[in-house]
């Protein structure tokens, strides 16, 4: 009946890594695409596979919509991070899709309603 | 925050640990010495009997969830509501701790009741996330809430009992877990602050109040507040679903108590790359549902879970 005790401590030290990671991640310049590069529909995707967005941070130019997929079947949710409301998808249940266009330059970060620990940024520039 | 005291405090209490074979017994010489006298004598029949009930947990009907893994948890429901109809002892009231539906949609919510209700017993719900998505839970409320304000929690007793029924599943903060929030908690240790420390507390949450497995969710992060307004009971049973699968542990006190799905399981902690449907094959699936019933007797809980298999 202790047994969970050992992955209690883990699970506390992972998820604090894992939070540590993704904000840095949002800073890294590596994923940024060329500007002149013309924005398709598949490349602006972020794909939602067992509890996590992928990529993590996407970086899109100005004016891009960028698609969530949802290939899990647990529903997910698609909402802005912050005091004002963004956007926010309703429930996306399997291949569920929801777009959001984003105009304006920033970082744009955003969370599973549903399952908070899920987080994802996107960077636009 | 999660609870921060979970490590050292296990450890420390791996004598409490193994004495909870005899908690009721503890609990029972202290909280209430007129009825640990009773129980030798004549008469000690009556007494016992007005404490002595059971009651069923159901969790995660899931209704509308339609993977491979189970297609149809309104079948698997019925299954589970024609063991609870079969059973000899019959529970006073039934819970349901959450997810009742999968996508929070009115028909599965319907669904569900119409189920429930073939019961024929008062039953006692707190939302799942899924109960709440779009609507932060309005059309659960509508048809499921016991709050006399919008918030949804609430409490209530039963043979000596108090029953804590929480929501920690609204406002949900990027990062986080489960949430109570303040207004709740606050609600919390005004409901408890009459109650003497003799007084058994039940109480029911979606998700683990304890921080099981937070990389996945399963935990909420103001929980180990809420535990706190209950330390000094001789006896704290926490009852929650979520994720799908018996786990048990023990705090003092306090025990934690997840439970079985009727509509699908989900792998134990960490075991792959997310918490989502566990596949089993169509002939193992009921062995990894089930309901529980929850036994008082003398206001010692004893709990037996039982899978649709039979």
């Amino acid at each position: 009946m202790m047994k969970l005790l050992g992955i209690v401590v883990a699970g506390l030290l992972a998820g604090a890594g894992g939070m540590a990671l993704a904000h840095d991640m949002a800073g890294m310049p590596g994923m940024s695409q060329p500007a002149e590069q013309v924005a398709a529909a598949e490349p602006n995707t972020i794909t939602i596979d067992n509890f996590t967005f992928g990529p993590a941070t996407l970086t899109v130019a100005p004016g891009t919509t960028v698609t969530w997929i949802n290939h899990d079947e647990e529903p997910h949710t698609v909402v802005n991070v912050g005091s004002t409301r963004l956007f926010k998808s309703g429930a996306l249940d399997t291949d569920d899709k929801f777009t959001f266009t984003f105009d304006k330059p920033g970082t744009y970060q955003y969370f599973c309603s549903i399952h908070p620990h899920m987080t994802g940024t996107v960077v636009v520039k | 925050m999660t609870m921060d005291n979970t490590g050292g405090a296990t450890r420390r209490k791996v004598l409490q640990c193994m004495a909870w074979g005899s908690a009721g017994v503890l609990w029972t010489v202290a909280g209430g010495i007129p009825r640990a006298h009773a129980l030798d004598q004549a008469g000690s029949e009556q007494l016992a009997q007005a404490s002595t009930f059971s009651f069923v947990q159901v969790s995660d009907s899931h209704i509308g969830f339609h993977g491979d893994v189970n297609p149809t948890p309104d079948a698997t429901l019925k299954e589970a509501f024609t063991q609870i109809g079969a059973m000899k002892n019959k529970p006073a009231f039934l819970i349901h701790t959450g997810d009742v539906s999968h996508l929070s949609k009115p028909v599965e919510l319907d669904t569900a009741k119409e189920i429930v209700k073939t019961a024929g017993l008062e039953t006692f719900y707190v939302p799942g996330e899924h109960d709440t998505i779009g609507d932060n839970g309005k059309a659960f409320f509508e048809r499921f809430g016991r709050s006399k304000t919008a918030d949804g929690w609430y409490s209530f007793d039963h043979g000596g009992v108090h029953f804590v029924a929480l929501v920690n599943v609204l406002n949900l903060q990027s990062g986080g877990g489960g949430n109570l929030g303040r207004d709740q908690l606050e609600w919390l240790e005004a409901d408890l602050k009459g109650k003497t420390a003799s007084t058994p507390i039940v109480v029911l949450a979606h998700m683990p109040l304890w921080a099981l497995y937070p990389q996945w969710g399963w935990s909420t992060d103001d929980g180990a507040q809420a535990l706190g307004y209950m330390k000094r009971f001789g006896s704290v049973t926490v009852l929650n679903g979520h994720i799908h699968q018996i786990q048990q542990k023990i705090e003092g006190n306090v025990t934690f108590q997840t439970a079985q799905s009727t509509a699908f399981p989900q792998p134990a902690p960490g075991d792959g790359p997310g918490p989502g449907p566990m596949k089993v094959s169509a002939d193992k699936l009921r062995s990894t549902l089930g309901i529980r019933n929850i036994n008082f007797v003398a206001g010692k809980p004893s709990i037996k879970d039982a899978s649709l298999m039979g």
